[in-house]
């Protein structure tokens, strides 16, 4: 049975991926959330670049974003250099610059997620809950952000997936530094370069596939579970 | 007392409405489908804006575009009872109900959630989801939500239009209760005929935007410049 046990290296990149996932999404969570709610309730000049914007890296290399954010958050860069003189934080070959990497490229898909399901909140509903008393945040809290849960809870899993995938913007922006910043899919490809690699990738592999699995099954679990009571 | 001059174009349809009621009772706004009824008690509301004009209840002002006053809708303290519910899917009878409830001042509150469970008969629902409910009782759950707000006004707009016979039969006693159970005025709006006969104790009735006539039931029944403008033989 050894051929299944996961080898030091190979255990510390899944640790690594998942703990990077998470906070992935919860830094991207709440910004993902308000930037659906403008797109999907606010008119204004320059809405459709602010949605270019959101969906760049949808369509752009991941290189080229990891590239991106290496100009601006690294720590001579123009935002980079600000957190790490002003709030002491360092993103550059971390797994804090890991999170943002992920969190970037994951973006669109939460943001996808959240605003279909915004946009299927009738605006019926906000109204009635300003004539019963709650003025327009407490609207959005108790009334839209609850009606949302299907598409959050899509998005979450979507972006979470998507962060275990990330590849090409992580190693460009924070490289590929085993313990620190070598994540589940950097460790299978530098078991590939190697030889002798071959039945480790195998295994980070199935570790991958059961991972997604999971994750999409427990999507669509959780988005029945709440569909069904927010029928109206 | 409701104090009603609002001016608003919207598109090529221009509203341009005054009337004033005086004390509790029902005022009902009649009009064909398109007439500008339901523009009018949404300004009423504050969930449309006039271009100008003023809306004051009992000597609040609501609105005054002149002196530039326009309060949030959520500040108006109106109970407003949609045509088609809008009760939260994701919140519980009980909840629905206590919705307004919890956002008024309990000194300001005249209206008791006991008291208005029995009146609506809607103890039995109280843990159910709104898709569980008949169409007759979400609109029950609707009328005692907005009434728990202890409103200085109810408005309704066409609170049966989407119901059949029977249950109309189950609301509209209900309805005709409510102003002197609670000593509240109601703005009642509809284009069906039979309703307002039942419920209104005044008719502003609306044509394209514009107040035809407004007087007390028995006044209007007999003006015949009207019976021809509605094309009702009863009217």
């Amino acid at each position: 049975m050894e051929v299944f046990t996961l080898t030091t290296v190979e255990l510390e990149a899944l640790r690594l991926s998942l703990w990077v996932s998470i906070w992935a999404v919860l830094w991207s969570l709440p910004l993902g959330i308000l930037a659906a709610w403008i797109l999907a309730r606010l008119r204004f000049p320059g809405k459709n670049l602010l949605d270019g914007l959101i969906h760049l890296p949808l369509v752009l290399p991941p290189v080229v974003i990891g590239y991106l954010l290496l100009v601006f958050f690294g720590r001579r860069g123009v935002v980079g250099g600000w957190l790490y003189e002003v709030l002491g934080i360092s993103l550059a070959f971390n797994w804090k610059g890991a999170a943002v990497a992920a969190g970037v490229m994951a973006f669109p898909l939460m943001v996808r997620a959240v605003r279909l399901s915004i946009e299927g909140v009738d605006q019926g509903l906000e109204a009635a809950a300003r004539t019963l008393g709650c003025g327009a945040l407490r609207v959005f809290f108790t009334v839209t952000l609850p009606l949302s849960v299907p598409g959050i809870i899509t998005g979450v899993i979507l972006a979470f997936a998507r962060s275990l995938g990330e590849f090409g913007a992580t190693i460009t922006f924070v490289s590929n530094i085993q313990g620190k910043t070598q994540t589940l899919p950097l460790a299978l490809y530098t078991l590939t370069q190697v030889p002798g690699g071959e039945t480790g990738a195998m295994r980070l592999c199935i570790i991958s596939i059961m991972i997604a699995m999971v994750a999409v099954l427990a999507s669509e679990l959780l988005a029945k579970r709440f569909a069904v009571p927010m029928r109206s | 007392m409701l104090h009603v001059c609002v001016r608003r174009k919207q598109g090529d349809f221009l509203i341009d409405a005054s009337f004033n009621s005086k004390g509790i009772g029902v005022t009902a706004l009649f009009g064909s489908s398109g007439a500008g009824k339901t523009s009018i008690i949404s300004m009423v509301a504050g969930l449309v804006r006039p271009d100008q004009g003023r809306i004051a209840v009992d000597g609040h002002e609501l609105f005054d575009s002149q002196k530039r006053i326009d309060l949030p809708p959520e500040k108006r303290r109106v109970g407003y009872v949609f045509q088609d519910g809008r009760l939260f899917p994701h919140l519980s009878v009980r909840s629905n109900l206590c919705f307004g409830m919890r956002r008024i001042n309990p000194s300001d509150r005249y209206v008791a959630f006991d008291q208005v469970v029995e009146l609506l008969a809607v103890e039995q629902l109280l843990e159910r989801r709104p898709a569980k409910l008949s169409g007759g009782e979400k609109q029950r759950v609707a009328i005692g939500r907005a009434l728990l707000t202890s409103p200085a006004i109810l408005l309704m707009d066409e609170p049966l239009a989407s119901l059949d016979h029977a249950r109309k039969a189950e609301v509209l006693p209900i309805i005709a209760s409510l102003s002197s159970e609670f000593s509240i005025p109601l703005l009642y709006v509809s284009h069906s005929f039979d309703e307002i006969l039942n419920l209104a104790d005044r008719i502003v009735f609306v044509d394209s935007g514009r107040v035809a006539a407004a007087g007390s039931v028995e006044e209007l029944i007999r003006r015949r410049d009207l019976q021809l403008a509605t094309g009702l033989s009863k009217f």
